[in-house]
């Protein structure tokens, strides 16, 4: 303790606190705070250009799920589209098959109905014609049976014979 | 003579101390590797106040 | 590599003043020659850690036997009974015994160890006691330019000029380049791994200019210290107490109503410990914090330097057993490796006042959370026996 006090040297105390007051008041002046001013704007600058880089890429994520969903709509509603296309177009061949099968149908209907009216017509003219014939014949007949009682006979059959080749 | 006695006697309580600083402060380490950085400031921090009071002492003595 | 050369420029310039007009060859008799024996590196040992009034370079001892000295003198200013005397120190001619005997403004100075000593009126020459102390001469206040200073002076200045430098380049960009990309990263690290954790996010600004100058002039002057320059500034008491200071200054008027009521009327205690509590801490605030502070820097870097300057010794005093050869091998081994190690302590010490600055800096600024005065919650009762119905 002794030697430490007899080496204190009260001078270099003095000099000492005078040059490192004058010291820490230019360094603060003159150096620390334009360094750490401008690092601590660098940082801050940096922390900004992060947070934007950040927000950007959700920004991004948002409009790519956007994107995505529009997409998906697009082709839900596509789908339905074709869907609705194909049951349409069933529907319409469905539904020509029917009225042709209707219309033909209608035509068989409306042939036989003309046939069978010809038939009907066709049937009363004969019956008309075989009456008539057979009035005829039986004029015929009557006329030879009263001349003659095989010929007649014999004129029967032929006339039935012929009737029956007409 | 006296004075040197004295300052084997600081010696042998600051290496003591400084042991143990030391050994506490690796197995803290070892138990939780990731905070061993806080444990070496702690550990430095600590060890110069056993040195300031060794050379103190030592001073005092001289 | 610009930096580097305008660093060179700028110390050849500080070098070349003094040398230009100063430089010197003196010689002298009296003082010393080889040094060989343990007592020699002893009392060379001494010499060393103290603050020296002129910058030797090397001495050597030519052909006629006469010790020739190289460096330059420094100019001494005191303060003495007559007022101020000023005269550069080679009118002691390099003599430390206090044999020669300057007189000036009406009063005869003598140098003993390294301090000046003025002779009491009448006297002509020093006396001493059977314990080398001088008894008609006393101490003068002396505030002369010695080793000590110049090396503050240089050490400021670089500091100065490196980093006004690195101030400037921000201006240009945002990136600093070359040498300013070595001190960038000590300046954050001062900032982000002492002021900042240790100080706390809302104060560490106005502390950390304080921090940050302590802590490179310290290290530097530490590192100065480690050249064959021969600077011992760190190892100088007043110096170191200097420095301690102004922590214990700052830490002291920036502490807040907490700091002060936790030293003075301890919260928490019973009343009767308060008083004793508050000497306690005023004793530890005031003088065992900054004692701690200057006597750890001073102890540390005298330390090394003995121990360094001892080991180189042993290449002198362990000659004849070891030989030549034999003991400058294990010399030059010796203080290599503990001159890695001083390079460490360099740093380290610096590291650590700075670190306890903040942290003592801390202390006084830190808000509390006022848990003392609120009493512990008694766990309610009804709620306890609900756990066991």
């Amino acid at each position: 303790m002794e030697t430490l006090i007899n080496d204190f040297s009260p001078g270099l105390f003095a000099v000492q606190t005078i040059l490192l007051l004058l010291l820490i008041f230019l360094m603060v002046k003159f150096a620390w705070k334009p360094i750490l001013g401008s690092i601590t704007e660098r940082e801050e600058g940096i922390q900004d250009a992060l947070d934007a880089a950040e927000k950007a890429k959700r920004e991004m994520a948002n409009l790519q799920a956007d994107n995505e969903r529009l997409l998906q709509e697009a082709r839900l509603e596509r789908e339905t589209m074709i869907k609705e296309a194909r049951e349409l177009k069933t529907k319409m061949i469905a539904e020509a098959e029917a009225d042709a099968q209707a219309q033909a149908h209608k035509m068989i209907e409306q042939a036989q109905a003309a046939i069978e009216g010809e038939k009907k017509a066709a049937m009363a003219e004969l019956k008309t014609h075989v009456a008539g014939l057979s009035l005829e014949i039986a004029e015929k007949v009557v006329r030879k049976e009263l001349s003659n009682k095989d010929k007649q006979l014999e004129l029967v059959e032929t006339m039935l014979g012929e009737a029956t080749l007409n | 003579m006296y004075n040197l006695i004295g300052a084997g006697l600081i010696v042998i309580g600051a290496g003591f101390g400084l042991g143990q600083i030391g050994g506490k402060a690796m197995e803290g380490i070892a138990r939780q590797p990731e905070a061993a950085g806080k444990i070496q400031t702690a550990m430095i921090i600590v060890a110069a106040l056993l040195e300031g009071l060794a050379f103190g002492a030592l001073i005092l003595g001289k | 590599m610009k930096i580097f050369q305008q660093s060179f420029k700028f110390f050849a310039l500080i070098v070349l003043v003094f040398l230009s007009t100063t430089i010197y060859a003196y010689s002298s008799n009296e003082d010393g020659g080889e040094i060989d024996t343990r007592e020699e590196v002893d009392a060379y040992i001494s010499h060393h850690l103290q603050d020296s009034h002129d910058f030797a370079l090397f001495s050597y001892t030519n052909d006629e036997g006469e010790r020739k000295h190289f460096g330059f003198p420094l100019p001494v200013i005191l303060w003495s009974s007559n007022g101020l005397v000023t005269f550069m120190s080679s009118e002691f001619h390099h003599n430390d015994d206090g044999d020669v005997i300057v007189e000036k403004n009406g009063s005869k100075f003598a140098k003993i160890h390294s301090k000046i000593y003025e002779l009491e009126a009448g006297a002509e020459a020093v006396d001493f006691d059977e314990e080398h102390h001088a008894t008609n001469a006393a101490r003068v206040l002396d505030f002369s330019i010695t080793k000590s200073v110049v090396g503050i002076l240089v050490i400021g200045l670089l500091m100065f000029f490196w980093f006004v430098r690195l101030a400037k380049q921000y201006k240009k960009k945002q990136i600093p380049t070359g040498f300013g990309r070595v001190l960038e990263p000590l300046v954050l690290y001062v900032r982000d791994e002492i002021s900042r954790p240790n100080i706390g996010e809302k104060h560490y600004r106005k502390f950390t200019g304080y921090l940050l100058t302590v802590f490179f002039f310290i290290w530097l002057l530490n590192m100065v210290g480690l050249t064959p320059l021969g600077f011992n500034v760190t190892g100088q008491i007043a110096v170191t107490a200097s420095l301690a200071i102004f922590t214990l200054i700052i830490y002291a008027f920036s502490g807040n109503k907490d700091f002060w009521m936790h030293i003075l009327w301890m919260p928490g205690v019973p009343i009767l410990i308060r008083p004793i509590l508050a000497v306690i801490e005023l004793v530890g605030t005031f003088i065992i914090k900054p004692f701690s502070l200057l006597v750890r820097l001073f102890a540390n870097i005298t330390a090394g330097h003995t121990v360094i300057m001892a080991l180189i010794a042993i290449m002198f005093v362990m000659k004849d057993t070891l030989g030549v050869a034999g003991a400058t091998g294990l010399s030059f081994i010796l203080s290599v490796l503990i001159m890695f190690i001083e390079v460490l302590v360099a740093f380290l010490q610096a590291y650590i006042f700075t670190m306890l600055s903040a942290l003592f800096i801390g202390m006084a600024v830190a808000e509390h959370d006022h848990g003392h005065d609120v009493e512990h919650e008694t766990a309610d009762v009804e709620d306890v026996r609900g756990d066991f119905i």
